[in-house]
Protein backbone atom coordinates (compact mmCIF):
# COMPACT_ATOMS: atom_id res chain seq x y z
CA UNK A 1 0.00 0.00 0.00
CA UNK A 2 1.15 3.53 -0.69
CA UNK A 3 1.19 5.45 2.55
CA UNK A 4 2.03 8.77 0.96
CA UNK A 5 1.24 9.76 -2.57
CA UNK A 6 1.46 13.12 -4.26
CA UNK A 7 0.27 13.82 -7.76
CA UNK A 8 1.38 16.97 -9.55
CA UNK A 9 1.74 18.73 -6.22
CA UNK A 10 2.50 22.39 -6.88
CA UNK A 11 2.87 25.37 -4.57
CA UNK A 12 3.33 29.03 -5.47
CA UNK A 13 4.09 31.54 -2.75
CA UNK A 14 2.96 35.14 -3.04
CA UNK A 15 5.42 37.91 -2.42
CA UNK A 16 4.93 41.59 -1.71
CA UNK A 17 1.79 43.48 -0.88
CA UNK A 18 1.81 46.20 -3.48
CA UNK A 19 3.72 44.67 -6.35
CA UNK A 20 2.47 41.12 -6.28
CA UNK A 21 4.69 38.40 -7.55
CA UNK A 22 4.66 34.66 -7.18
CA UNK A 23 7.43 32.18 -6.84
CA UNK A 24 7.08 28.49 -7.45
CA UNK A 25 8.34 26.59 -4.44
CA UNK A 26 7.22 23.19 -5.62
CA UNK A 27 6.63 22.16 -9.19
CA UNK A 28 4.45 19.17 -10.10
CA UNK A 29 5.85 16.77 -7.57
CA UNK A 30 4.96 13.11 -7.97
CA UNK A 31 6.08 10.98 -5.05
CA UNK A 32 5.05 7.71 -3.55
CA UNK A 33 6.13 6.19 -0.29
CA UNK A 34 5.47 2.59 0.50
CA UNK A 35 4.38 0.98 3.73
CA UNK A 36 7.22 0.30 6.13
CA UNK A 37 10.04 2.02 4.29
CA UNK A 38 12.37 4.81 5.27
CA UNK A 39 12.05 7.48 2.65
CA UNK A 40 14.47 10.38 2.38
CA UNK A 41 13.73 13.64 0.65
CA UNK A 42 16.93 15.50 -0.09
CA UNK A 43 17.82 18.68 -1.90
CA UNK A 44 19.77 21.91 -1.50
CA UNK A 45 18.49 24.83 0.60
CA UNK A 46 15.27 26.21 -0.77
CA UNK A 47 14.59 23.10 -2.85
CA UNK A 48 11.08 22.75 -1.48
CA UNK A 49 11.47 19.95 1.09
CA UNK A 50 9.82 21.80 3.95
CA UNK A 51 7.15 23.05 1.58
CA UNK A 52 6.38 19.46 0.62
CA UNK A 53 5.99 18.46 4.26
CA UNK A 54 3.83 21.49 5.06
CA UNK A 55 1.57 20.63 2.15
CA UNK A 56 1.29 17.06 3.40
CA UNK A 57 0.49 18.34 6.89
CA UNK A 58 -2.24 20.65 5.60
CA UNK A 59 -0.49 23.72 6.99
CA UNK A 60 -0.37 25.28 3.54
CA UNK A 61 -2.64 24.47 0.63
CA UNK A 62 -1.49 23.40 -2.83
CA UNK A 63 -1.81 25.72 -5.81
CA UNK A 64 -2.60 22.61 -7.82
CA UNK A 65 -2.22 18.88 -7.56
CA UNK A 66 -3.16 16.65 -4.68
CA UNK A 67 -1.78 14.39 -1.98
CA UNK A 68 -2.99 11.47 0.06
CA UNK A 69 -1.74 9.99 3.32
CA UNK A 70 -2.66 6.41 4.25
CA UNK A 71 -5.01 6.51 1.29
CA UNK A 72 -6.95 9.48 2.67
CA UNK A 73 -6.89 13.10 1.51
CA UNK A 74 -4.46 15.09 3.68
CA UNK A 75 -7.25 17.16 5.25
CA UNK A 76 -9.15 14.09 6.47
CA UNK A 77 -9.38 14.36 10.30
CA UNK A 78 -8.62 10.63 10.61
CA UNK A 79 -5.12 11.18 9.18
CA UNK A 80 -3.80 13.27 12.04
CA UNK A 81 -4.36 10.72 14.75
CA UNK A 82 -2.18 8.25 12.86
CA UNK A 83 0.81 10.38 12.01
CA UNK A 84 3.59 12.20 13.80
CA UNK A 85 5.26 15.38 12.59
CA UNK A 86 8.45 17.08 13.62
CA UNK A 87 8.54 20.63 12.22
CA UNK A 88 11.77 22.06 10.83
CA UNK A 89 12.33 24.36 13.79
CA UNK A 90 10.28 22.90 16.56
CA UNK A 91 8.33 25.75 18.08
CA UNK A 92 6.49 24.70 21.17
CA UNK A 93 4.89 26.51 24.07
CA UNK A 94 8.05 27.46 25.87
CA UNK A 95 6.38 28.04 29.22
CA UNK A 96 5.61 24.33 29.49
CA UNK A 97 8.10 21.82 30.81
CA UNK A 98 9.15 18.92 28.61
CA UNK A 99 6.89 16.55 30.50
CA UNK A 100 3.93 18.96 30.40
CA UNK A 101 4.37 19.37 26.66
CA UNK A 102 4.09 15.63 26.09
CA UNK A 103 1.01 15.47 28.29
CA UNK A 104 -0.47 18.44 26.47
CA UNK A 105 -0.15 16.75 23.10
CA UNK A 106 -1.35 13.49 24.64
CA UNK A 107 -4.55 15.33 25.63
CA UNK A 108 -4.97 16.55 22.08
CA UNK A 109 -4.79 12.93 20.93
CA UNK A 110 -7.48 12.11 23.48
CA UNK A 111 -5.26 9.70 25.42
CA UNK A 112 -6.33 8.72 28.92
CA UNK A 113 -4.19 9.84 31.81
CA UNK A 114 -2.48 6.50 32.57
CA UNK A 115 -1.64 6.02 28.89
CA UNK A 116 -0.29 9.56 28.65
CA UNK A 117 1.85 9.09 31.69
CA UNK A 118 3.24 5.77 30.60
CA UNK A 119 4.06 6.98 27.07
CA UNK A 120 5.50 10.29 28.20
CA UNK A 121 7.88 8.60 30.65
CA UNK A 122 8.94 5.98 28.12
CA UNK A 123 9.59 8.61 25.45
CA UNK A 124 11.45 10.95 27.79
CA UNK A 125 13.70 8.03 28.61
CA UNK A 126 14.12 7.11 24.97
CA UNK A 127 15.21 10.58 23.86
CA UNK A 128 17.41 11.04 26.92
CA UNK A 129 15.40 13.89 28.42
CA UNK A 130 14.24 12.36 31.70
CA UNK A 131 16.49 14.58 33.74
CA UNK A 132 15.51 17.88 32.14
CA UNK A 133 11.83 16.88 31.92
CA UNK A 134 10.74 19.33 34.60
CA UNK A 135 12.45 22.39 33.22
CA UNK A 136 10.52 24.76 30.99
CA UNK A 137 11.30 24.55 27.30
CA UNK A 138 12.54 28.10 27.22
CA UNK A 139 15.60 26.91 29.13
CA UNK A 140 16.37 24.11 26.69
CA UNK A 141 19.25 24.14 24.23
CA UNK A 142 18.52 23.62 20.55
CA UNK A 143 19.36 19.94 20.70
CA UNK A 144 17.25 19.43 23.81
CA UNK A 145 14.27 21.08 22.12
CA UNK A 146 14.87 18.84 19.14
CA UNK A 147 14.84 15.78 21.40
CA UNK A 148 11.56 16.79 23.01
CA UNK A 149 10.27 17.50 19.51
CA UNK A 150 11.05 13.96 18.50
CA UNK A 151 9.38 12.59 21.62
CA UNK A 152 6.15 14.50 20.91
CA UNK A 153 6.13 13.08 17.39
CA UNK A 154 5.71 9.60 18.85
CA UNK A 155 3.11 10.27 21.57
CA UNK A 156 0.27 8.72 19.56
CA UNK A 157 2.28 5.69 18.43
CA UNK A 158 1.91 6.79 14.81
CA UNK A 159 1.91 4.53 11.78
CA UNK A 160 3.78 7.12 9.81
CA UNK A 161 6.16 9.88 10.88
CA UNK A 162 7.31 12.97 9.02
CA UNK A 163 10.59 14.39 10.22
CA UNK A 164 11.91 17.68 8.89
CA UNK A 165 15.67 17.70 9.47
CA UNK A 166 15.55 15.43 12.51
CA UNK A 167 19.33 15.52 12.98
CA UNK A 168 19.66 19.29 13.10
CA UNK A 169 21.02 20.55 16.37
CA UNK A 170 21.93 17.09 17.63
CA UNK A 171 25.42 16.25 18.83
CA UNK A 172 27.22 13.21 17.36
CA UNK A 173 25.83 10.97 20.08
CA UNK A 174 22.36 12.36 19.50
CA UNK A 175 22.69 11.78 15.79
CA UNK A 176 23.60 8.18 16.35
CA UNK A 177 20.71 7.76 18.78
CA UNK A 178 18.39 9.32 16.22
CA UNK A 179 19.63 6.91 13.58
CA UNK A 180 18.96 3.92 15.77
CA UNK A 181 15.58 5.34 16.78
CA UNK A 182 14.57 5.58 13.11
CA UNK A 183 15.72 2.01 12.54
CA UNK A 184 13.79 0.87 15.58
CA UNK A 185 10.67 2.60 14.27
CA UNK A 186 11.04 0.82 10.99
CA UNK A 187 11.39 -2.52 12.75
CA UNK A 188 8.13 -1.90 14.55
CA UNK A 189 6.43 -1.26 11.22
CA UNK A 190 6.41 2.54 11.18
CA UNK A 191 6.96 4.28 7.87
CA UNK A 192 9.44 7.15 8.12
CA UNK A 193 9.48 10.10 5.73
CA UNK A 194 12.28 12.53 6.37
CA UNK A 195 14.17 15.47 4.96
CA UNK A 196 17.81 15.95 5.65
CA UNK A 197 20.98 17.60 4.52
CA UNK A 198 23.21 15.09 6.19
CA UNK A 199 23.66 12.74 3.29
CA UNK A 200 25.75 10.05 4.97
CA UNK A 201 22.87 9.61 7.43
CA UNK A 202 20.40 9.45 4.60
CA UNK A 203 22.55 6.92 2.83
CA UNK A 204 22.86 4.80 5.94
CA UNK A 205 19.15 4.86 6.70
CA UNK A 206 16.99 5.19 3.65
CA UNK A 207 15.50 2.53 1.48
CA UNK A 208 14.54 5.07 -1.11
CA UNK A 209 15.35 8.70 -1.73
CA UNK A 210 14.04 11.52 -3.87
CA UNK A 211 16.23 14.41 -4.92
CA UNK A 212 14.56 17.78 -5.20
CA UNK A 213 16.08 20.87 -6.76
CA UNK A 214 14.39 24.24 -7.15
CA UNK A 215 11.01 22.69 -6.58
CA UNK A 216 11.47 19.97 -9.17
CA UNK A 217 12.03 16.28 -8.64
CA UNK A 218 15.25 15.38 -10.40
CA UNK A 219 15.48 11.78 -9.37
CA UNK A 220 13.88 9.19 -7.14
CA UNK A 221 14.32 5.53 -6.49
CA UNK A 222 16.08 2.90 -4.44
CA UNK A 223 19.51 3.92 -3.30
CA UNK A 224 21.01 0.89 -5.01
CA UNK A 225 19.46 2.02 -8.29
CA UNK A 226 20.37 5.66 -7.97
CA UNK A 227 23.95 5.14 -7.04
CA UNK A 228 25.60 3.78 -10.10
CA UNK A 229 27.36 0.64 -8.90
CA UNK A 230 29.13 0.12 -12.23
CA UNK A 231 31.17 3.26 -11.71
CA UNK A 232 33.70 2.04 -9.25
CA UNK A 233 36.65 4.23 -8.81
CA UNK A 234 39.72 3.15 -6.88
CA UNK A 235 41.83 5.15 -4.57
CA UNK A 236 45.50 4.16 -4.46
CA UNK A 237 48.23 5.29 -2.10
CA UNK A 238 51.81 5.06 -3.38
CA UNK A 239 55.18 5.67 -1.75
CA UNK A 240 58.57 6.65 -3.19
CA UNK A 241 57.11 7.97 -6.40
CA UNK A 242 59.58 9.42 -8.89
CA UNK A 243 58.93 12.47 -10.97
CA UNK A 244 58.19 10.70 -14.25
CA UNK A 245 55.81 8.32 -12.53
CA UNK A 246 53.97 11.21 -10.90
CA UNK A 247 53.54 12.77 -14.32
CA UNK A 248 52.19 9.50 -15.69
CA UNK A 249 49.75 9.32 -12.79
CA UNK A 250 48.51 12.84 -13.40
CA UNK A 251 47.75 11.90 -16.98
CA UNK A 252 45.53 8.89 -16.39
CA UNK A 253 44.06 9.55 -12.95
CA UNK A 254 41.16 11.82 -12.00
CA UNK A 255 42.82 13.21 -8.94
CA UNK A 256 46.35 13.30 -7.56
CA UNK A 257 47.34 14.50 -4.13
CA UNK A 258 50.75 14.59 -2.53
CA UNK A 259 50.77 14.05 1.23
CA UNK A 260 54.37 14.08 2.48
CA UNK A 261 56.25 11.19 0.91
CA UNK A 262 53.00 9.60 -0.20
CA UNK A 263 50.95 10.13 -3.28
CA UNK A 264 47.18 9.63 -3.18
CA UNK A 265 45.81 8.85 -6.60
CA UNK A 266 42.16 8.38 -7.57
CA UNK A 267 41.34 6.44 -10.71
CA UNK A 268 37.96 6.55 -12.37
CA UNK A 269 38.16 2.84 -12.97
CA UNK A 270 40.23 -0.05 -11.66
CA UNK A 271 41.43 -0.79 -15.21
CA UNK A 272 43.20 2.56 -15.39
CA UNK A 273 45.31 1.59 -12.44
CA UNK A 274 45.98 -1.85 -13.91
CA UNK A 275 47.48 -0.20 -16.99
CA UNK A 276 49.73 1.95 -14.87
CA UNK A 277 50.86 -0.86 -12.60
CA UNK A 278 53.93 -1.99 -14.64
CA UNK A 279 55.24 1.59 -14.64
CA UNK A 280 54.79 1.78 -10.87
CA UNK A 281 56.86 -1.32 -10.28
CA UNK A 282 59.48 -0.26 -12.79
CA UNK A 283 59.77 3.19 -11.22
CA UNK A 284 60.59 1.56 -7.87
CA UNK A 285 57.50 2.90 -6.12
CA UNK A 286 55.62 0.95 -3.45
CA UNK A 287 51.87 0.39 -3.35
CA UNK A 288 50.64 1.14 0.18
CA UNK A 289 46.94 0.55 -0.38
CA UNK A 290 44.29 0.08 -3.04
CA UNK A 291 40.71 0.88 -1.99
CA UNK A 292 37.69 0.54 -4.22
CA UNK A 293 35.41 3.54 -3.80
CA UNK A 294 31.70 3.07 -4.14
CA UNK A 295 29.89 6.10 -5.34
CA UNK A 296 28.62 8.06 -2.40
CA UNK A 297 25.24 9.71 -2.27
CA UNK A 298 26.97 12.97 -1.57
CA UNK A 299 28.96 13.00 -4.82
CA UNK A 300 25.96 11.84 -6.75
CA UNK A 301 23.84 14.54 -5.20
CA UNK A 302 26.32 17.30 -5.95
CA UNK A 303 26.71 16.12 -9.53
CA UNK A 304 22.98 15.84 -10.16
CA UNK A 305 22.25 19.22 -8.67
CA UNK A 306 25.02 20.82 -10.70
CA UNK A 307 23.78 19.18 -13.84
CA UNK A 308 20.24 20.36 -13.14
CA UNK A 309 21.61 23.85 -12.60
CA UNK A 310 23.37 23.87 -15.96
CA UNK A 311 20.43 22.78 -18.06
CA UNK B 1 -16.29 18.91 21.64
CA UNK B 2 -13.82 17.44 24.11
CA UNK B 3 -10.94 18.87 22.08
CA UNK B 4 -12.53 22.32 21.93
CA UNK B 5 -13.08 22.25 25.68
CA UNK B 6 -9.49 21.20 26.22
CA UNK B 7 -8.16 23.98 23.99
CA UNK B 8 -10.39 26.45 25.87
CA UNK B 9 -9.17 25.29 29.26
CA UNK B 10 -5.61 25.42 28.08
CA UNK B 11 -6.10 28.92 26.74
CA UNK B 12 -7.48 29.94 30.10
CA UNK B 13 -4.43 28.48 31.83
CA UNK B 14 -2.15 30.21 29.34
CA UNK B 15 -3.75 33.62 29.88
CA UNK B 16 -3.67 33.39 33.65
CA UNK B 17 0.09 32.85 33.38
CA UNK B 18 0.31 36.26 31.72
CA UNK B 19 1.73 38.95 33.97
CA UNK B 20 -0.01 41.67 31.95
CA UNK B 21 -3.31 40.29 33.15
CA UNK B 22 -2.40 40.76 36.81
CA UNK B 23 -1.12 44.25 36.24
CA UNK B 24 -4.33 45.21 34.52
CA UNK B 25 -6.43 43.61 37.21
CA UNK B 26 -4.47 45.34 39.94
CA UNK B 27 -4.86 48.63 38.19
CA UNK B 28 -8.61 48.11 37.79
CA UNK B 29 -8.98 47.28 41.48
CA UNK B 30 -6.97 50.36 42.42
CA UNK B 31 -9.23 52.47 40.31
CA UNK B 32 -12.37 50.96 41.80
CA UNK B 33 -11.13 51.51 45.32
CA UNK B 34 -9.99 55.04 44.52
CA UNK B 35 -13.64 55.81 43.84
CA UNK B 36 -13.97 55.49 47.60
CA UNK B 37 -11.72 58.51 48.03
CA UNK B 38 -13.45 60.43 45.27
CA UNK B 39 -16.79 59.60 46.81
CA UNK B 40 -15.61 61.05 50.09
CA UNK B 41 -14.63 64.34 48.49
CA UNK B 42 -17.90 65.02 46.74
CA UNK B 43 -20.42 65.35 49.47
CA UNK B 44 -23.80 64.49 48.01
CA UNK B 45 -23.31 62.06 45.21
CA UNK B 46 -20.70 59.75 46.64
CA UNK B 47 -22.55 56.50 45.97
CA UNK B 48 -23.36 57.49 42.44
CA UNK B 49 -19.71 58.27 41.78
CA UNK B 50 -18.53 54.99 43.20
CA UNK B 51 -20.99 53.01 41.11
CA UNK B 52 -20.26 55.04 38.00
CA UNK B 53 -16.54 54.71 38.31
CA UNK B 54 -16.71 51.07 39.29
CA UNK B 55 -18.80 50.09 36.29
CA UNK B 56 -16.68 52.21 33.97
CA UNK B 57 -13.53 50.52 35.30
CA UNK B 58 -14.95 47.07 34.72
CA UNK B 59 -15.93 48.03 31.20
CA UNK B 60 -12.64 49.70 30.28
CA UNK B 61 -10.30 47.17 31.81
CA UNK B 62 -12.37 44.33 30.44
CA UNK B 63 -11.98 45.93 27.03
CA UNK B 64 -8.22 46.30 27.43
CA UNK B 65 -7.86 42.68 28.56
CA UNK B 66 -10.07 41.46 25.70
CA UNK B 67 -8.03 43.34 23.10
CA UNK B 68 -4.53 42.84 24.45
CA UNK B 69 -4.87 39.19 25.24
CA UNK B 70 -7.41 38.41 22.53
CA UNK B 71 -5.28 39.50 19.59
CA UNK B 72 -2.23 37.70 20.96
CA UNK B 73 -3.99 34.39 21.28
CA UNK B 74 -4.22 33.54 17.63
CA UNK B 75 -1.70 35.82 15.93
CA UNK B 76 1.00 35.03 18.47
CA UNK B 77 0.59 31.35 17.74
CA UNK B 78 0.85 32.07 14.03
CA UNK B 79 3.90 34.33 14.47
CA UNK B 80 5.69 31.95 16.82
CA UNK B 81 4.60 28.94 14.78
CA UNK B 82 3.52 27.04 17.85
CA UNK B 83 0.45 26.35 15.76
CA UNK B 84 2.31 23.87 13.56
CA UNK B 85 2.53 21.22 16.20
CA UNK B 86 -1.02 21.81 17.41
CA UNK B 87 -2.79 21.73 14.06
CA UNK B 88 -0.98 18.55 13.04
CA UNK B 89 -2.62 16.83 15.98
CA UNK B 90 -6.27 15.81 15.68
CA UNK B 91 -7.41 19.41 16.24
CA UNK B 92 -9.30 21.12 13.46
CA UNK B 93 -8.80 24.80 12.80
CA UNK B 94 -12.40 25.42 13.85
CA UNK B 95 -11.88 23.63 17.15
CA UNK B 96 -8.72 25.61 17.71
CA UNK B 97 -10.35 28.96 17.05
CA UNK B 98 -13.55 28.29 18.99
CA UNK B 99 -11.49 26.86 21.86
CA UNK B 100 -9.35 29.98 21.96
CA UNK B 101 -12.48 32.12 21.95
CA UNK B 102 -14.16 30.24 24.78
CA UNK B 103 -10.93 30.17 26.80
CA UNK B 104 -10.58 33.92 26.66
CA UNK B 105 -14.24 34.38 27.56
CA UNK B 106 -13.55 32.26 30.62
CA UNK B 107 -10.54 34.41 31.53
CA UNK B 108 -12.66 37.52 31.14
CA UNK B 109 -15.43 36.02 33.22
CA UNK B 110 -13.06 35.37 36.11
CA UNK B 111 -11.61 38.86 35.80
CA UNK B 112 -14.98 40.55 35.68
CA UNK B 113 -15.98 38.56 38.77
CA UNK B 114 -12.90 39.75 40.63
CA UNK B 115 -13.57 43.37 39.67
CA UNK B 116 -17.23 42.98 40.68
CA UNK B 117 -16.16 41.70 44.06
CA UNK B 118 -13.88 44.72 44.37
CA UNK B 119 -16.76 47.06 43.65
CA UNK B 120 -19.05 45.38 46.15
CA UNK B 121 -16.29 45.45 48.72
CA UNK B 122 -16.01 49.23 48.40
CA UNK B 123 -19.79 49.52 48.78
CA UNK B 124 -19.58 47.28 51.83
CA UNK B 125 -16.91 49.44 53.39
CA UNK B 126 -19.11 52.47 52.76
CA UNK B 127 -21.90 50.59 54.54
CA UNK B 128 -24.09 50.97 51.49
CA UNK B 129 -26.84 48.58 50.41
CA UNK B 130 -25.46 46.10 47.85
CA UNK B 131 -27.54 47.03 44.85
CA UNK B 132 -28.20 43.79 42.87
CA UNK B 133 -29.04 45.83 39.78
CA UNK B 134 -25.34 46.46 39.40
CA UNK B 135 -25.03 42.80 38.46
CA UNK B 136 -27.35 43.36 35.52
CA UNK B 137 -25.17 46.17 34.25
CA UNK B 138 -22.04 44.08 34.74
CA UNK B 139 -23.62 41.11 33.01
CA UNK B 140 -24.31 43.25 29.96
CA UNK B 141 -20.78 44.63 30.06
CA UNK B 142 -19.60 41.05 30.00
CA UNK B 143 -21.81 40.30 27.00
CA UNK B 144 -20.27 43.28 25.22
CA UNK B 145 -16.79 41.97 26.01
CA UNK B 146 -17.57 38.55 24.55
CA UNK B 147 -18.57 40.27 21.31
CA UNK B 148 -15.35 42.25 21.40
CA UNK B 149 -13.27 39.10 21.86
CA UNK B 150 -14.91 37.64 18.76
CA UNK B 151 -13.96 40.81 16.87
CA UNK B 152 -10.35 40.46 18.07
CA UNK B 153 -10.29 36.80 17.01
CA UNK B 154 -11.65 37.70 13.58
CA UNK B 155 -8.94 40.29 12.96
CA UNK B 156 -6.15 38.12 14.23
CA UNK B 157 -7.01 35.38 11.74
CA UNK B 158 -5.80 37.52 8.88
CA UNK B 159 -3.55 40.28 10.13
CA UNK B 160 -0.64 40.87 12.47
CA UNK B 161 -1.16 41.31 16.22
CA UNK B 162 -0.52 45.05 16.11
CA UNK B 163 -2.94 45.74 13.30
CA UNK B 164 -5.50 43.39 14.82
CA UNK B 165 -5.25 45.36 18.07
CA UNK B 166 -5.69 48.68 16.30
CA UNK B 167 -8.64 47.46 14.28
CA UNK B 168 -10.34 45.94 17.29
CA UNK B 169 -9.84 49.16 19.24
CA UNK B 170 -11.33 51.05 16.34
CA UNK B 171 -14.35 48.76 16.21
CA UNK B 172 -14.82 49.22 19.95
CA UNK B 173 -15.01 52.98 19.61
CA UNK B 174 -17.04 52.80 16.42
CA UNK B 175 -19.43 50.40 18.12
CA UNK B 176 -20.45 53.21 20.43
CA UNK B 177 -21.18 55.58 17.61
CA UNK B 178 -22.66 53.17 15.14
CA UNK B 179 -26.15 54.16 16.31
CA UNK B 180 -25.39 57.70 15.17
CA UNK B 181 -24.61 56.44 11.69
CA UNK B 182 -28.23 55.47 11.23
CA UNK B 183 -29.28 59.08 11.20
CA UNK B 184 -26.17 60.36 9.48
CA UNK B 185 -28.04 60.95 6.20
CA UNK B 186 -30.01 63.74 7.85
CA UNK B 187 -26.71 65.64 8.11
CA UNK B 188 -24.94 64.71 4.88
CA UNK B 189 -27.32 63.58 2.20
CA UNK B 190 -25.41 63.24 -0.99
CA UNK B 191 -24.10 60.47 -3.22
CA UNK B 192 -22.98 57.28 -1.64
CA UNK B 193 -22.53 58.69 1.86
CA UNK B 194 -25.97 57.60 3.14
CA UNK B 195 -25.56 54.12 1.64
CA UNK B 196 -22.14 53.82 3.20
CA UNK B 197 -23.23 54.96 6.64
CA UNK B 198 -26.33 52.74 6.53
CA UNK B 199 -24.12 49.80 5.55
CA UNK B 200 -21.71 50.50 8.37
CA UNK B 201 -24.58 50.84 10.79
CA UNK B 202 -25.75 47.33 10.05
CA UNK B 203 -22.23 45.90 9.94
CA UNK B 204 -20.73 47.38 13.08
CA UNK B 205 -21.72 46.01 16.45
CA UNK B 206 -23.88 48.42 18.41
CA UNK B 207 -22.32 48.50 21.85
CA UNK B 208 -24.91 50.91 23.20
CA UNK B 209 -27.31 47.99 23.29
CA UNK B 210 -25.31 46.73 26.22
CA UNK B 211 -24.99 50.00 28.04
CA UNK B 212 -27.37 50.30 30.98
CA UNK B 213 -24.79 51.83 33.33
CA UNK B 214 -26.39 55.24 33.72
CA UNK B 215 -29.86 53.81 34.15
CA UNK B 216 -28.69 51.41 36.83
CA UNK B 217 -26.71 54.09 38.65
CA UNK B 218 -29.71 56.43 38.51
CA UNK B 219 -31.80 53.65 39.99
CA UNK B 220 -34.11 53.39 36.98
CA UNK B 221 -35.73 50.02 36.29
CA UNK B 222 -34.27 47.82 33.56
CA UNK B 223 -36.70 45.74 31.57
CA UNK B 224 -36.09 42.05 31.22
CA UNK B 225 -36.88 42.21 27.51
CA UNK B 226 -34.10 44.75 26.98
CA UNK B 227 -31.60 42.41 28.58
CA UNK B 228 -33.00 39.50 26.60
CA UNK B 229 -32.63 41.32 23.30
CA UNK B 230 -29.11 42.37 24.13
CA UNK B 231 -28.14 38.76 24.88
CA UNK B 232 -29.76 37.55 21.69
CA UNK B 233 -28.00 40.26 19.73
CA UNK B 234 -24.66 39.32 21.27
CA UNK B 235 -25.09 35.61 20.51
CA UNK B 236 -26.07 36.29 16.94
CA UNK B 237 -23.17 38.64 16.44
CA UNK B 238 -20.67 36.27 18.02
CA UNK B 239 -21.83 33.34 15.90
CA UNK B 240 -21.50 35.42 12.74
CA UNK B 241 -18.03 36.61 13.71
CA UNK B 242 -16.85 33.13 14.58
CA UNK B 243 -18.22 31.69 11.36
CA UNK B 244 -16.40 34.41 9.40
CA UNK B 245 -13.19 33.85 11.41
CA UNK B 246 -13.29 30.12 10.81
CA UNK B 247 -13.99 30.64 7.14
CA UNK B 248 -10.90 32.84 6.79
CA UNK B 249 -8.69 30.78 9.06
CA UNK B 250 -9.43 27.53 7.27
CA UNK B 251 -8.16 29.02 4.04
CA UNK B 252 -5.08 30.59 5.47
CA UNK B 253 -1.65 29.27 4.50
CA UNK B 254 0.40 28.98 7.67
CA UNK B 255 3.72 29.88 6.16
N1 LIG C 1 6.65 31.26 4.01
C1 LIG C 1 7.16 31.41 2.80
N2 LIG C 1 6.82 32.49 2.06
C2 LIG C 1 7.33 32.67 0.85
N3 LIG C 1 8.18 31.82 0.26
C3 LIG C 1 8.56 30.74 0.93
C4 LIG C 1 8.08 30.48 2.24
N4 LIG C 1 8.61 29.32 2.67
C5 LIG C 1 9.41 28.90 1.69
N5 LIG C 1 9.39 29.74 0.64
C6 LIG C 1 10.13 29.59 -0.63
O1 LIG C 1 9.88 28.30 -1.12
C7 LIG C 1 11.06 27.70 -1.60
C8 LIG C 1 11.25 26.36 -0.93
O2 LIG C 1 11.46 26.53 0.45
P1 LIG C 1 11.54 25.34 1.47
O3 LIG C 1 11.48 25.91 2.83
O4 LIG C 1 10.53 24.32 1.10
O5 LIG C 1 12.99 24.77 1.18
P2 LIG C 1 13.79 23.58 1.88
O6 LIG C 1 14.05 22.59 0.83
O7 LIG C 1 13.08 23.12 3.08
O8 LIG C 1 15.14 24.31 2.28
P3 LIG C 1 16.09 24.11 3.55
O9 LIG C 1 16.98 23.01 3.21
O10 LIG C 1 16.83 25.39 3.61
O11 LIG C 1 15.23 23.87 4.73
C9 LIG C 1 12.17 28.69 -1.33
O12 LIG C 1 12.47 29.34 -2.55
C10 LIG C 1 11.60 29.68 -0.38
O13 LIG C 1 12.07 30.97 -0.65
MG1 LIG D 1 13.53 23.03 5.05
Amino acid sequence: MLVVETVGLTKDYDYGHIKRSRRRALDHLDLSVEQGEIFGLIGPNGAGKTTTLKLLMGLVFPTSGSATILGLPVDDPEVKSQIGYLPEQPYFYDYLTGRELLHHFGELFGLSKPVRKQRAEALLEKVGMSEAADEPLRKYSKGMTQRIGIAQTLMNEPKLVFLDEPMSGLDPVGRREMTSLVRELQRSGVTVFFCSHILPDVEALCDRVAILNQGKLIESGRLSEILDVSIRSVSVVLEDVGESLERACTECAIDVHRVGARLEVSFAEGADFDRLLPAVIEGGARVVSVTPVKQRLEEHFVREVERAGES
Amino acid sequence: MRTTAYVALNTYRETVRDKVLYNLLLFALLMISSSYVLGKISVYQEIKIIKDLGLASISIFGMVIAIFIGIGLVSKEIDKRTLYSVLTKPVSRTQFLVGKYLGLCLTLFVNVCVMTLGLYLVLLVMAEPLDPMLLVAIFLIYMKLTVLVAVAILFSTFTTSILAGLFTGFIYVAGYFSADLKNFHTIVDSGIVPILTKGLYYLLPNFRNFDVKSAVVAGLPIEATQVGWAVLYAILYIVLLLVASTWIFQRRNLK
